[in-house]
């Protein structure tokens, strides 16, 4: 065969593992004999009997012999295999394009080892020749896969060669077989688990973890995977592309065509509904058929549906949008509503007026409240009332903006709570400045009641000598304050309370907005459609296995639980946060100060 | 090679531990939990549909009844999916790593898998669970900080929850292979773990033990429970 293969050694060597060596000998055309080439990592201090992991791709176990060509990871002692190079080649031809690919990606390729996918009879020749390959393309340790056509034994041997002196000393190793799917592996992303939050994400250097370390080289080998067996190169070789290729072509064809589709299809549509509505096809008898025929009249009302779909004009009639007349069921609707709190409300000042609890109210403030707050009520109800003929039109036009998104429809739900309620909010703030008032009434005329003074200047409480009268008035007044006190305290508690139910609703509004915001749907489709994009980690599943045969495992993917997806992915939201504290919150109602739970940006209320 | 032994959980269920040998440097373990008995689903359907009769005696809306049976049915499957652990199985590839899969009623399997790199160390801990104190079998995680310390401590067959006998089947296993390992590791601190592990592999199942009370990682323990223990398990250790 013209091969420079070593000499009696190699040949008890290959006697001894040629019992699963056969296969036909390819022709070689002018092999080169090279010495052996610099792609021997620098040896690792191993023991022996180590055992060594093969990391093989699924969609090789099928293919011809030839010559393993992937990456050596020597901390983990494993070999990725990341193709097969079939014969014939020529190896200057090979190491040639592996140089290519490891200036292209920066990822270590050699040549690991042979393949061999023999058949029924045995050949002593190949044994050899692939036993001679080994000194043209020398790698440590040197990877002799082989499996029976047809059958699930498989064999594996590691060797390292100690040089042409003294060849009889070279060792053996055990190795674990380990299949992965490289199209799933290639497109994969793992991520770190969650628990060490100070490790640092995503070495690039890939010799992090041995997982990240298998992930990492077959996602950088694209440029190993762009020629095929197939193709009319110099080197054919076998990877997921070779089963691959032809459902990915229909794939992206239906991709590229898609748009232009559509397009055309809107455009027909067009052109059918306009020539629907012309007027040859009113006219008698061709009416009375179409009107007959149901085939006609269901394609004419699908014609009509998608011609509103598609039109560009603007509706004559609000209600035509809509199947039920949902907006006007609406707006039918809010204008009892609105009456319906306004007598709740009523009803509730009508209580407060009277003795509510069981306490007994200051029956003058009482009533002069109370019929404050129950003018304003009427005046509110008036209000809403002249609005109502309007209101049906204002919710159209504002409800088509609703197409824009579920959020902005909650939003405006949320502006019309808001506004629905905005005499809940006067009332409040009436309550609370009237007990705002009258608790820093309080507080001062209780300093001049123990003879002190609040000093401005100096920010803290100061004795003072007040005079006789200034004493007399002061206690009057703290008198009366504090009489007075249970009755508006009282209704800033019940308005305070109100206040409160509509902010949480309207809170709760905003965190449903800024749920729908934050949730990453893409990634929600992608961990439901492709798991295998969105990596946790891999699962191993030992195959069958016959004692005497190396240790096979099929390495599968974990796919991300969707609470870590929701988490890693979590959009950015706009929405804003509460300011208040607990404490602080519970300070202000104390004090009767007004509460503002949301500050939008550049939207300062007072 | 297989084989498989019948132990018992702390509540005093069965279990079965099957362990496959697959080669010397990859052994499984799978354990079964106790199946669900007919006399739970059936005391646990009745008592739910006792009070939906009860309520709707006092409401007398069917609706109930009805919304009893859905409610039934739901939480049996979610029960089965969600809760029911069929088997727990336990894998270790030496070099490879450590993986855990627990098997749902419904079919449904989670797995875990954490790189030998990652693993300092497997041991038989001990907790105090409700009114109980037990045993359970867990992985020291290392920390990338620090090179002999702790960073995570995961536990093992934590549905299952055997006795202290299956657990020491368990971690002799474990502790062979993970010294194998350790023995013809390529990384820098293989040495002092080499002179550990032939430490320990040169005590009886007792010097088992004793490692583990050296071992300076055990945070949550105060040396006098220690102590105690460890007088405990020389006495457990004499007696079988």
């Amino acid at each position: 065969m013209g091969l420079v293969f070593r000499g009696a050694a190699e040949a008890g060597l290959g006697a001894a593992s040629a019992a699963d060596r056969p296969g036909p000998p390819d022709a070689v055309p002018n092999p080169t004999p090279t010495p052996p080439a610099e792609g021997a990592d620098p040896g690792s201090s191993r023991g022996p009997g180590m055992v060594l992991k093969a990391f093989f791709p699924t969609c090789c176990a099928s293919a011809d012999s030839g010559l393993l060509v992937g990456r050596w990871v020597p901390e983990q002692s494993s070999a990725v295999v990341l193709a097969v190079v079939h014969f014939p080649f020529i190896p200057v031809q090979v190491k040639e394009l592996l140089a290519q690919v490891q200036q292209a990606s920066q990822v270590g390729v050699t040549v690991l080892g042979t393949w061999c996918h023999r058949r029924q009879e045995l050949e002593e020749s190949l044994g050899h020749f692939l036993e001679g390959l080994g000194a043209i393309f020398s790698h440590k340790p040197w990877f002799q896969l082989c499996r029976e056509r047809g059958s699930k034994s498989w064999s594996c041997k590691a060797t390292h060669w100690r040089g042409p002196a003294s060849p009889a000393a070279s060792g053996e190793d055990q190795v674990m077989l380990i299949f992965y799917d490289q199209r799933k592996v290639l497109l994969s992303q793992l991520h770190p688990p969650m628990a060490l939050p100070d490790r640092q994400a995503g070495d690039t250097t890939a010799s992090a973890g041995g997982l990240a370390a298998v992930f990492d080289t077959v996602a950088r080998s694209e440029a190993l995977f762009q020629s095929d067996r197939f193709n009319e190169g110099p080197v054919r070789l076998s990877h997921w592309q070779s089963e691959g290729m032809e459902a990915s072509i229909l794939v992206e064809l239906a991709k590229w065509a898609a748009g232009p589709v559509c397009l055309f299809l809107a455009c027909l549509l067009s052109l059918i509904s306009a020539a629907s509505s012309c007027r040859v096809f009113k006219l008698w008898p061709l009416s009375f058929i179409w009107s007959k025929l149901s085939t006609c009249e269901q394609l004419r009302h699908r014609l009509e549906q998608l011609t509103l779909i598609f039109s560009t004009r603007k509706a004559k009639n609000p209600a035509q949008l809509m199947r039920k007349d949902l907006i006007g069921q609406l707006a039918d609707a809010l204008i009892p509503v609105a009456d319906h709190v306004a007598e709740e409300l009523q009803h509730l000042l009508q209580w407060l007026m009277g003795a509510p609890a069981g306490l007994k109210m200051n029956r003058a403030l009482d009533q002069v409240l109370g019929r404050f707050f129950l003018y304003h009520i009427h005046l509110w109800i008036s209000y809403i009332h002249l609005m109502s003929p309007f209101i049906e039109r204002i919710l159209w036009h504002v409800g088509l903006s609703a197409c824009l998104g579920l959020t902005v429809a909650l939003s405006i739900l949320s502006d019309i709570i808001a506004l629905l309620t905005f005499h809940i909010y006067c009332f409040y703030v009436y309550g609370a400045r009237l007990y705002c008032l009258k608790i820093h009434g309080l507080s001062s005329l209780w300093r001049l009641f123990r003879g002190k003074k609040w000093n401005v200047l100096r920010q803290r409480v100061d004795s003072c000598s007040y005079d006789l009268d200034q004493l007399f008035i002061g206690t009057l007044l703290f008198t009366i304050l504090v009489f007075l006190l249970p009755t508006t305290a009282l209704y800033y508690l019940v308005f305070t309370l109100l206040r409160l139910l509509v902010v949480a609703v309207q809170g709760l509004i905003h965190l449903l907005v800024d749920l729908i915001n934050s949730l990453p749907l893409y990634s929600l489709g992608l961990r439901l459609c492709r798991p295998y994009r969105l990596a946790a980690g891999v699962k191993f599943r030992v195959l069958e296995h016959e004692t005497g045969r190396p240790l096979r495992l099929l390495m599968q993917i974990n796919p991300l639980p969707y609470s870590r997806v929701v988490h890693t992915y979590r959009l950015p939201t706009c929405g804003c946060h509460p300011k208040h504290s607990w404490g602080s919150l519970c300070r202000k109602l104390f004090f009767g100060e007004l509460i503002y739970p949301w500050r939008q940006r550049g939207n300062k209320q007072d | 090679m297989e084989d498989e032994q019948s132990f018992s959980d702390i509540c005093g269920g069965r279990l079965a531990l099957q362990r496959r040998f697959y080669s010397p440097s990859c052994l499984e373990f799978c354990l079964s939990c106790p199946r669900i008995t007919l006399r739970s689903l059936t005391a646990v359907t009745c008592s739910v549909w006792l009070a939906a009769y009860g309520l709707f005696t006092l409401c007398e809306n069917s609706m109930i009844l009805s919304a009893a049976i859905f409610i039934t049915l739901l939480g049996l499957l979610g029960y089965l999916h969600f809760v029911k652990i069929d088997h727990e199985t336990l894998l270790i590839i030496d070099s490879l790593g450590i993986q855990m899969t627990s098997s749902y009623a419904s079919g449904k399997e989670s797995t875990t898998f954490i790189e030998m790199g990652q693993v300092n160390d497997v041991v038989i801990n001990e907790a105090i669970y409700m009114q109980k104190v037990i045993y359970y079998l867990c992985i020291l995680l290392k920390d990338p900080m620090e090179p002999h310390g702790i960073s995570q401590v995961v536990p093992l067959f934590q549905s299952a929850k055997p006795r202290l006998d299956c657990l020491i089947e368990v971690y002799r296993s474990c502790q062979d292979i993970l010294a194998h390992q350790k023995a013809t590791s390529t990384s820098p601190e293989g040495g002092d773990k080499i002179i550990s592990a032939s430490n320990r592999r040169s005590h009886s199942g007792m010097g088992a033990y004793w490692h583990r009370q050296e071992d300076k990682s055990e945070q949550d323990h105060d040396p006098a429970s220690r102590i105690g223990h460890c007088d405990y398990v020389q006495s457990f250790m004499h007696t079988r």
